[in-house]
């Protein structure tokens, strides 16, 4: 396939993608993609979004000729190397605490297993990686945060974990992602937070934005239920600090 | 002061519905609204006002309602038993509900998802621009027995009105375009899916619909590693045990299961209303065909208003028939008028 590819999405819209796995300079692309097409201010675009390594424009395509809108992306695509692009401004890094493993996450071991690590292993890198927001998805603000190391890159499991808990940190495909609300996942479930992805009413709803970063120290379960006693601001204990 | 709907007794799945909500697609919330967004569309021509009101979507089963002043309904989607103070109302129609009276709307006879449309539309505070319940994602939430919800100003007064509903309670043939993960599959693994006759699966909401099938399973072979991208409402995603799922108005705005094709949206009603059960077979058109049913879809939801019809009432069908003066000035044979 040759990049940046464009692509129709059932009668809903049009996709634009960067490369054809995850890599950053695609996420890039994608992200500053997006930020240009809102700029545009296309009429026939009812909004837009992006996911890892592609840039989603919602248009009714029942209603709009096909060549007009793929005429305009084209243009705009030409315009510049888009993998070239800078992270977005105004980013934070987040410190959120994590119970791994115990029965609130009873997956760590079995996934430690398929990455082919032990269990103490897996704590001490995982507690320790420090990821970034790649894109915004699957529920209101659930971020899909990478890249971990090569030795994380393990598939999703075959059939569904029924449900997993508001705040599960859980991993698949050198990625880890913390869960917005209760929902079935193939991710492997291997950490428990208290942090809110989503505080509807609150003046800031949504909690990170791609492009932010995150690490997930180790805590006891102890310490976590005394979080959930304390902290009912939706970080879950979590510190935050301005990235420049 | 202004009207309110009282709910005396709520089924289970009871949540306020309109066109969704538009914009949050970049922060992870789809638009979700009406599973059944047509019936929003008769509703709105029945009570001769904007598809984009309110109206209350009922899953599978009604409740008990009671409005403070006299207000106007209109029933649509699945057909579910439904009386005012006992006497039975034409699903699909309009009617006078007075102030105080009792609506009372039963378990669904016939498709999945039934609509209770008010004049004026419900009048709830809008959430970031719709007043739409989002179940999975939080926003808003089911309505519960003793909620009382605002009404907006009517403008309109006619009621006893008619519309006969598309053919979309029954399952049948879905009509579905290429996604972008359908040449994942081989062809074989295509052929068979468009030969199978699925069955709904209990297991559906405004998230996702499971479609059963007897054999085997309909897998891609790398299926489990590919990169999370975009979906949509319509997506057939083939989860990890090669079952399909249609994904619903609720469902997630990112995924990383392959999709073998995505259903046309004015197909996806026929996926909400069918029962557990149900058969189902997909059947893949192109683009262009696609976006010539879109097209026509829009066009019969812009004209539905010139189909509705006053409702013609059997006398056999109405209970206190003995109370209406259909004669006036009898003179009774058993009476002797002399001695009044």
């Amino acid at each position: 396939m040759t990049e940046p590819l464009i692509r129709t999405v059932g009668l809903s819209g049009i996709l634009v993608t960067f490369a054809q796995a995850m890599n950053e300079p695609a996420n890039r692309a994608a992200l500053a993609f997006r930020a240009a097409v809102e700029d545009a201010a296309w009429p026939e675009v009812t909004e837009t979004s992006t996911s890892l390594v592609s840039t989603f424009l919602a248009v009714d395509l029942s209603a709009t000729p096909m060549e007009q809108i793929t005429d305009r992306i084209q243009s705009l695509l030409a315009t510049q190397d888009w993998t070239q692009a800078p992270l977005p401004a105004g980013r934070t890094l987040w410190h959120v605490p994590t119970v791994y493993g115990t029965d609130l996450a009873p997956q760590l071991e079995e996934a430690a297993a398929v990455a082919g690590v032990d269990p103490d292993a897996a704590i001490a890198e995982l507690s320790t990686s420090r990821v970034r927001v790649l894109t915004i998805g699957f529920a209101p603000g659930q971020p899909y945060m990478g890249e971990l190391s090569e030795t994380w890159n393990i598939p999703r499991q075959e059939g569904l974990t029924k449900s997993v808990p508001p705040g599960a940190l859980v991993i698949a495909i050198r990625q880890l992602i913390t869960f917005t609300n209760a929902s079935p996942t193939g991710w492997r479930h291997i950490g428990q937070t208290a942090f809110a992805n989503f505080r509807p009413g609150a003046d800031t709803p949504f909690a990170l934005s791609p492009g932010d970063e995150l690490t997930f120290p180790a805590i006891s379960r102890a310490e976590l239920e005394d979080i959930r006693a304390k902290d009912t601001s939706g970080n879950g204990g979590a510190s935050w600090e301005a990235l420049t | 002061m202004s009207a309110a709907l009282d709910i005396l007794q709520g089924g289970p799945s009871l949540s306020i519905q309109d066109m969704g909500r538009r914009g949050y697609r970049a922060v992870g919330l789809t638009e979700a609204g009406a599973m059944d967004p047509e019936a929003l569309h008769e509703g709105a021509a029945l009570l001769h006002q904007s598809p984009d009101f309110a109206a209350i979507e009922m899953a599978g089963s009604g409740g008990s309602f009671r409005a403070t002043a006299d207000i106007r309904i209109a029933l649509t989607g699945a057909t579910m038993a439904a009386t005012l103070d006992g006497e039975a109302l034409t699903w699909n129609a309009s009617h006078a509900m007075p102030a105080g009276a009792t609506l009372t709307i039963g378990g669904a006879r016939r498709g999945s998802y039934g609509y209770l449309h008010i004049g004026g539309g419900i009048a709830t505070d809008p959430v970031m621009g719709s007043r739409s319940s989002h179940l999975r994602a939080g926003v808003g939430q089911t309505l519960e027995t003793g909620d009382t919800l605002p009404i907006g100003a009517d403008a309109h007064t006619e009621v006893s009105n008619g519309l006969t509903p598309s053919d979309r309670f029954d399952g049948g043939k879905v009509r579905i375009v290429a996604s972008m993960q359908t040449e994942a599959f081989d062809q074989d693994t295509r052929d068979r899916f468009t030969a199978t006759t699925f069955r709904r699966d209990p297991r559906g909401n405004r998230m996702g619909v499971r479609m059963d099938s007897e054999g085997a399973g309909f897998s891609t072979g790398s299926g489990l590693s590919i990169v999370s991208e975009i979906v949509v409402a319509g997506d057939i995603q083939i989860t990890g045990d090669g079952a399909p799922f249609v994904l619903m108005c609720e469902c997630q705005t990112t995924g990383g299961y392959p999709r073998i094709g995505t259903v046309i949206p004015c197909d996806l009603p026929r996926i909400a209303q069918a029962q557990p059960g149900t058969a189902i077979t997909f059947e893949f058109i192109t683009m262009a065909q696609a976006i010539a049913l879109g097209q026509r879809h829009a066009a019969d939801m812009a004209g539905l208003r010139s189909r509705v019809a006053p409702l013609i009432r059997d006398p056999a069908t109405i209970r206190d028939l003995l109370s209406y003066t259909l004669i006036s000035g009898v003179i009774s044979a058993t009476t002797n008028p002399f001695e009044e």
